[in-house]
């Protein structure tokens, strides 16, 4: 019983006090604030330790299934060879580790980012086809918007114009419709977790 | 060269004011000077017990400079010398000490609106200690995480659930890990596997107690297997390709993508939608929700996501806060058409709440 009580009340009376803390500009409000913060670093850095354990876990149990074991074994052989290159050779200024990051993981990652271009393309595919009223709609502002983006559309009379209405009016209308819903929504889990309404991040 | 000059010592009245700033920490106060007589050089001195610091040369005959970076502790006097000619003028303030708010006015209308909301809330959270049930609007992404659950079981593949990459100060990914405790629940009573990546360090620890606790909640702690639930990478495109490889090889049967998303988020959904896999997803990142939109089966937007774990438990204390939530949002709809309207007339008022 302990086991939930405890946390909800550290959760209510954390909570409750950061909330206040917000409207209190005293050095001492900023120095409550400054503790937590260094308290979730703490935290997190014994997270990571976790995280770690986890990461090695799961691939060891994958290096006995076929379709997954030349990824798995890549994953533990790259963690432990960073590992080894950053506790021998440090991180700094033209340390090996600082030039696998720099020429094997920042490509690699760009390489994924680049993959965005042809989901774009076909996801677009998929929402232009004018099956519907809305689907039609959806169609022709699509095309407004990104003619009015080329160097021709900009110049054609009234596109830039419409360009300009499109983002400024409904756009702009629907985004801010769910700004106010997502400030309402985040502030009411936040309330329903301070007031120990919401349990669910204990397990339900 | 030496020069010979006539000292005055003069009072700062009218030529130095000094006054605290409100609302702040205590670390600034405001410094107003007016050099009365035209002059070859200027000097202001902060006086701080027996130290004495140049803060500013002064090259105009008034200004206002804002001194930052005091102690609340301490007093201080300001100093201005003044060089005309062979003659040289001091002038001095009086000690100020600057002040400590203990409550920032300049945020009293937001405050008001904290407890309105607040007062809201916990009203409609008495209401449904009375026992009267309230209506919920189907939200058809969350009518469909049976059918979801369902189809996974039907075909003997696992559910991918991915809560987002952001941390957990994150308010969409708490959400997303309160759903995952319904859609544990669930899996675990058709005994159907779920798969969940994380790609963070504190919410892949939270994600696997969650798991743990749903599958003792409903009975089955047998269920549980610590590496259904990872650290994947806090990489984010690698997370991303993570997640692709699992989505493709271990052929998943649904995925929900539930919590915040980056540019990742097209990569993923695309990804799943060309296994063909039944997928929902749900974000309060606007730029993300169009990709959703047309890759996933189903999408909850913006709030629908805080209202999930609501709208799964049916339990009337969550489901009381939704409508403390509209009446919220009637309040801020009147409030912005009664401005708008005003606007028009020509009368413009700010609430101050930004």
């Amino acid at each position: 019983m302990l086991q939930r009580k405890i946390p909800l009340a550290m959760v209510f009376v954390f909570g409750v006090i950061s909330t206040l803390q917000y409207f209190v500009p005293h050095p001492l409000s900023q120095q409550y604030y400054d503790t937590m913060l260094k308290w979730m670093i703490g935290v997190g850095s014994m997270a990571i330790f976790l995280a770690l354990v986890s990461f090695l876990r799961h691939h060891y149990v994958r290096l006995r299934k076929k379709e997954h074991a030349p990824y798995s074994a890549v994953a533990i052989l790259s963690f432990l060879f960073m590992t080894l290159v950053g506790f021998i050779g440090g991180m700094g200024p033209g340390s090996v580790f600082q030039k696998m990051f720099y020429y094997v993981q920042a490509p690699l990652q760009a390489t994924m980012f680049s993959l965005l271009s042809y989901y774009m393309a076909s996801a677009s595919y998929r929402a232009f086809r004018a099956k519907s009223f809305e689907a039609t709609l959806l169609l022709i502002t699509a095309f407004i918007v990104m003619f009015s983006v080329t160097t021709f559309g900009n110049y054609v009379p009234g596109v830039p114009k419409a360009l300009e209405w499109i983002m400024a009016v409904p756009n702009m209308a629907s985004k801010r419709g769910i700004a106010i819903g997502v400030s309402l929504g985040s502030i009411a889990t936040s309330l329903k977790i301070i007031l120990g309404v919401e349990r669910n991040w204990l397990g339900g | 060269m030496v020069l010979n000059l006539i000292v005055f010592m003069l009072a700062a009245s009218g030529v130095l004011k000094v006054t605290d700033i409100p609302n702040d920490d205590g670390s600034r106060l405001k410094v107003e000077y007016l050099i009365p007589e035209s002059f070859d050089s200027a000097f202001l001195y902060r006086v701080s017990g027996d130290k004495s610091v140049l803060i500013k040369r002064p090259t105009n005959k008034e200004g206002v400079i804002v001194d930052m970076g005091l102690s609340y502790k301490k007093e201080y006097r300001y100093r201005l010398v003044v060089y005309a000619d062979t003659m040289k003028k001091e002038y001095e303030s009086a000690l100020v000490k600057p002040r400590a708010s203990w409550f920032d006015t300049s945020q009293f209308p937001l405050f008001i609106v904290v407890i309105l909301y607040t007062g809201l809330l916990l009203f409609y959270l008495q209401h449904a200690r009375s026992g009267k049930s309230l209506y919920l609007r189907p939200i058809a992404g969350l009518q469909a995480v049976d059918e979801a659950v369902g189809r996974a079981t039907e075909m003997g593949r696992p559910i991918l659930y991915v809560p987002g990459l952001s941390s957990i100060s994150d308010v969409a990914t708490i959400a997303a890990l309160n759903i995952l405790s319904h859609v544990t629940k669930k899996a675990g009573e058709y005994e159907t596997k779920i798969l969940v990546p994380v790609r963070d360090p504190v919410v892949y620890t939270i994600a696997r107690e969650i798991v743990k606790e749903a599958y003792y909640s409903i009975g089955r702690p047998d269920l549980y297997n610590e590496n259904d639930v990872f650290f994947a990478t806090d990489s984010q495109f690698g997370y991303a390709a993570h997640v692709s490889g699992t989505m493709v090889r271990e052929k998943t049967a649904t995925n929900f993508f539930l919590g915040m998303f980056w540019a990742e988020s097209l990569i993923l959904s695309e990804t799943g939608a060309s296994t063909g896999a039944i997928q929902i997803a749900g974000t309060d990142a606007v730029t993300q929700l169009p990709f959703f939109i047309v890759t996933c089966d189903y999408t909850l937007m913006g709030e629908e996501l805080y209202a999930a774990s609501a709208y799964l438990s049916k339990e009337p204390m969550l489901t009381a806060t939704l409508k403390g939530q509209d009446a919220m949002k009637i309040i801020i709809l009147v409030v912005i058409g009664a401005l708008s309207i005003l606007n028009l007339f020509g009368v413009h008022v700010t609430l101050g709440l930004f």
